[in-house]
This record gives structure tokens, sequence and C-alpha cells, in this order.
């Protein structure tokens, strides 16, 4: 008898509080509230007005309000024939380099990136040691990248170990030059700083696979390259779209990586417009960003109707 | 050693672990050498060999490289890491629970957060940097038709370290915090909440005594996300603080003048720094787990 009066008590106290459900929805706002302000003024705005500055006016000394596409018209000059040494204009040859770069570095670390992934998702049979593998693979994505860059330059430079090791084994008869301040270097910074990018969803997504459907696989008779093209590479799509998201966006922006590696000497996009603002040409700098937003926004598009990543979150 | 780790290895495993193997000694390899390097000793240089053994590079470092204070660009990192840290905890926090409930233009939020995440961080700090700059130019059209002649001397710019650089620092950290709040709250069992409000806790005792306990670790992990993804920040701090730099700004600025391992020295004291918070939030985090698996048994 005395458990029932214990029992029946506390049944009411919710029944009261769902009463007061119109109240924890304001208050569901108001928690949101600080985070929503936050990207309101610190990225919605700014991005607006780059958008509203790129149409606008500039001299040595402000920026003019108002409305010409003379930034634009600025980007693209000279850019509908070949110069005379045939060559492309400033805007395209450098949207074409960076777009190799891109390239490049996609192919590289997704190629590496699902290697090392397979490899702890299905190879390493105990949690323990996969986790803690995992996480030695984390741990240098928490130094600073001009620090990781940086400590290239003991190997790679003229007198760096691998020019040492190859002038003294013979195989080389003076240092080789390309190996630092190079597309070389360049490349090779990119993979080392962000392949992390791509292993941490792609082994996300492939541990969330059912291990009976790879079991059904071999049971009907696939071959172990069957099963990875055909069961494991589809399922792990979601986290492919994702790691080659970031690393697609981050080497079209940058101008850290490929102004340290390359010696200051290659162009990206990133780099025009860091130029542009150090001249005080923001406009110029403005409608730069908004090309780079558009490219970058065409090449997600055409990634994601490659998968729907809104069904498979 | 079981019977399943006897098993014979699937085909592929050796050349996947020669590869996993070279992968780790790639991301590894080079940052040992710069450590190494910079324990050089006096004569030393920027490659091997070796030349002695000494702390002389971090005594240079400490006197300061050039014309750049490197102390004071170390203490600004520094506290503006800890107070992008606190606002990055508390707003993912706060997020990460409004989110659980039915929240009114929720999409449209996570979809900006992911689109800040992803967004070329080049273009967020030119906005930012831009923005500021118009805000320079009406509040010192506003003092002069205020004809307040002596604010409009005094006034330099609104971009600073704890307006447009926190910023710009918010924009990069929370979109980690709130994912990783979406993690936790994906595996939060309510039937806990109900359990305390049942018993008559306010929300805030529920949250307090019940939600924080068991989200602690956690949260601590947001923390540190929220330190080391600020201390490292280069591409969204470069336009959007105005004249005074942070460390990894000034590091970027002196990899093309210092040619001495000071500058390896440098390196060694941020990567120290940033396993020291790592190695504080995971004794923490794990500390806070402990004692609630204590508390519950």
């Amino acid at each position: 008898m005395s458990t029932h009066t214990v029992r029946t008590e506390p049944v009411e106290v919710p029944a009261r509080l769902r009463q007061a459900q119109p109240e924890r929805a304001v208050s569901a706002w108001w928690q949101a509230a600080p985070f929503t302000a936050v990207f309101a003024v610190f990225f919605l705005v700014p991005l607006a007005l780059v958008v509203m500055v790129s149409f606008w006016n500039f001299n040595e000394y402000e920026l003019i309000p108002g409305f010409t596409l003379r930034n634009y018209f600025n980007i693209f000059e000279g850019c509908s024939h070949l110069t005379d040494n045939g060559d492309l204009c400033v805007t395209l040859s450098t949207y074409l380099s960076t777009l190799k770069f891109c390239l490049l570095v996609w192919g590289i670390t997704l190629l590496l990136g699902f290697a090392v992934a397979y490899f702890l998702a299905f190879h390493v049979r105990s949690p323990g040691v996969q986790t803690a593998l995992f996480v030695l693979c984390t741990v240098p994505f928490w130094t600073s990248n001009v620090i990781r860059m940086i400590s290239w330059v003991p190997l790679l430079g003229r007198n760096g170990l691998i020019n040492q090791g190859l002038v003294g084994s013979g195989i080389a008869s003076q240092p080789v030059e390309w190996l630092l301040f190079s597309d070389f270097s360049v490349v090779l910074a990119f993979v080392h700083l962000y392949t992390m990018f791509m292993i941490v969803p792609i082994f996300n997504s492939m541990m969330r696979i059912d291990r009976s459907l790879l079991e059904a696989a071999s049971d009907s008779g696939a071959s172990g390259w069957q099963t990875l093209w055909n069961v494991i590479i589809p399922l792990s799509k979601t986290g492919i779209l994702i790691g080659s998201i970031f690393v697609i966006t981050i080497v079209m922006g940058d101008f850290v990586t490929i102004g340290v590696m390359g010696g200051q000497q290659i162009a990206s996009v990133g780099k025009i417009i860091q130029v542009q603002t150090s001249y005080l040409q923001f406009p110029l700098a403005a409608a730069n960003a908004v090309l780079l937003l558009a490219v970058v926004l065409m090449i997600i598009w055409g990634l994601t109707r490659l998968v729907d990543i809104r069904k498979e979150l | 050693m079981s019977a399943r780790a006897s098993e014979p290895r699937a085909p592929g495993f050796w050349p996947l672990a020669l590869v996993f193997a070279a992968f780790v000694l790639f991301i590894y390899g080079p940052m040992l050498t710069i450590f190494v390097l910079s324990f050089q000793g006096p004569e030393g240089g920027l490659t091997f060999p070796l030349r002695g053994l000494s702390l002389h590079w971090f005594h240079k470092l400490a006197e300061g490289l050039g014309t750049v204070d490197i102390g004071a660009a170390f203490r600004r990192s520094l506290l503006l890491g800890a107070v992008v840290m606190g606002f990055t905890v508390a707003l993912s926090v706060l997020a990460g629970l409004a989110f659980r409930k039915k929240l009114a233009g929720g999409n449209a939020l996570f979809y900006v957060t992911v689109a800040s995440l992803i967004m070329p961080s080049i273009i967020v700090s030119l906005g930012i940097g831009l923005q500021f700059r118009l805000i320079d130019t009406g509040l010192k059209a506003l003092f002069n038709t205020l004809g307040a002649t002596g604010m409009l001397e005094n006034y330099g710019t609104a971009l600073g370290l704890m307006t447009s650089a926190l910023g710009a620092h918010l924009t990069w950290t929370l979109p980690f915090g709130l994912l990783i709040m979406f993690a936790v709250f994906n595996r939060f069992n309510p039937a806990y909440e109900e359990a305390a409000r049942d018993l008559g806790a306010t929300p805030w005792q529920t949250f307090r005594h019940v939600v924080l306990p068991l989200i602690g670790p956690s949260v601590v992990g947001i923390g540190m996300f929220g330190f080391t993804l600020s201390w490292d920040e280069i591409a969204r701090t470069s336009q959007a603080i105005g004249d005074v730099n942070t460390l990894p700004l000034e590091l970027q600025g002196l990899t093309s003048t210092v040619t001495t391992p000071a500058i390896y020295a440098l390196g060694t004291v941020t990567t120290i720094v940033s396993f020291l918070v790592m190695g504080l939030a995971v004794g923490l985090a794990m500390w806070l787990g402990k004692r609630q698996r204590r508390s519950q048994s």
C-alpha cells in the first residue's frame, strides 16, 4: 500500500511539466540564440558584405559605395584570347594551377586515406589496438600546420637529409633542386597535412558497415576485390564525399601552404586574394572571393550529385 | 592469444600494414626531425648533422627573434585560445541542448554551421576584415558629424584580438563543438533526465546534477578542440586581426626570414603547449569519467 502512494506522486509531476511545453520550446530558441548570433554576425553578414563590396569602386584611399562590374571585368582582363607568348590570362592560369593541385592532392589523399581507413577498420581485429592506431594517426593533427610544413625543410632542402643521402650514395652527382619550394613540396605538404580529413570520415563510414554483409558477399563467392568494389566502396560513399569536400575546399582556398612550401613563387587563388587585401584593394579581393566561392560551390554541388548526403547522414 | 587472433591473416593484410606503417612514419618523421634539430648546439644549422646538444636556441628564442616580440605573441595566442575555448564550450553545449528539442529553424542553423566549416577560410577572413573596416568608417563618420573630435583622434580600429579575431576563430571552432555535441546526445539516454524530473528536479537541477556529469568528459573534449584549433589557426585570422599578430601568424612570417634553429625551437615550444592542453584535457576527461562510474556503482 505504501509503495503505491510513493509511486503515484511522481507520476503527477511530469504531467504538470508537460503542460508547460510551449514555454520549453521558447527556451530551446534562447539556448541556440548565442550560437546563432555568432554565425549571423561573423559568417553570414561578412559573406553578404563580400558580395556587396565586390560591386563597389575604390581608389588608393577608400572604398566607394556604388555598383560597378569593373572588378569582375578586371579579373577576366585579357582572358578572351591568348597572350603574345601563348599563355592564358592570369586568372585562368591561376585557377588551372590551383585546380591541378586540388586534383593531385584529392587523388593522393583519397587513395592513401582509404587504404589507411580500410586497414584500421577491417584488418585490425582488436578494438583496443584499433582505437590506439586511430589516435596515433590523429595526434599530428594537433600540431601547428606551419610547424609541420617547415619540418620538411631539414629533409628536402638543398643540404637536407635526402640530398645528403643521394649525393653520399652516389645516386646523384649534385643536390636535387626540385625537392623544396616546388610543386612537389606543395603537394607533399598538403598530403602530410590533410590526409587526416579523409581518414576520419571514411573510417567512420566503414565502422558502420554491417560485418555480416561482408560474410554474405564471401559466402556468395565474391572475391576480395569484388567485395571491395561492390560492397565496401558503395557503403563508404558518404565518408569519401565528406573527406573529399574537406580536402577540396581547403586546397582551393589555401594560401599558407602554397606560400610557405612554394617559396612564395607559386600563384594560387587564395594568394591573389591575400595580396590584394594587403594592398587594400578590397573590392578586387571581394570579386575574386565571390568567384572562388562560385567555383567551390560548383565542385561541391557536382560531388553531391554523386551521393545524396542528407539521405545517408 | 584467442583462437581468432591466431587465424591466418586475410589476404592484403601485410601490404596494407606496410602502407599504414609507412604512413605513420610519413606523418611523424619530419616532425621528429625538427624536435631533434631544435636541440642543436650553438654552431648548428637548419639541417643535419646535429652539431652538439644544447638548449642554446631556446635561450635565443626567449631573447626574441629579430624585431618580433615572440613573448607578446605567445601571450596573445594563449589568451585568445582560452577565451575561444570558453565560448566554444558554453555556446556548443547550449546549442546542443537546443537541438534536442523542437527548434524552429534548426535545419537552417545546421546548414549554416556546416557551411562555415567547409567555407574556404580566406573568404571568411576577408569578409570579417571588410566588416570591421566598414564599421571603422561608419564610426569615424559618426564622430565627425557629432563633432566629437577627441574621440575621432583617439579612435584606431575595431579590428582586434577580442573582436574580429575572436569572431573569426569561433566560426571555425563552433562547428566542431556542435558536431561533437550531436555525437554525444545521439548516445545519450533521456531516461536519466525523465527520472530526475519524476523525482521533482527543476530543469537546472536536472542539467547540473544529471546531464552535465554524464556529458562532462565530452565537454572537456570540446574545450580541447576549441583551444588547440584556435592556437594553430592562421587562415581565418590573417585578414581579421588588425595591427597585432598571433603566434602562428608570426611563425608564418618568420619562416621566410629566420634561418637559425631558433625557429625549430619555437616549433617545439608551440607543439609542447598543444600537447600539454591535450594531455590535461584527456586526464580531466578520464578523471570525470571515473568519478561518474564510481558514483554510479
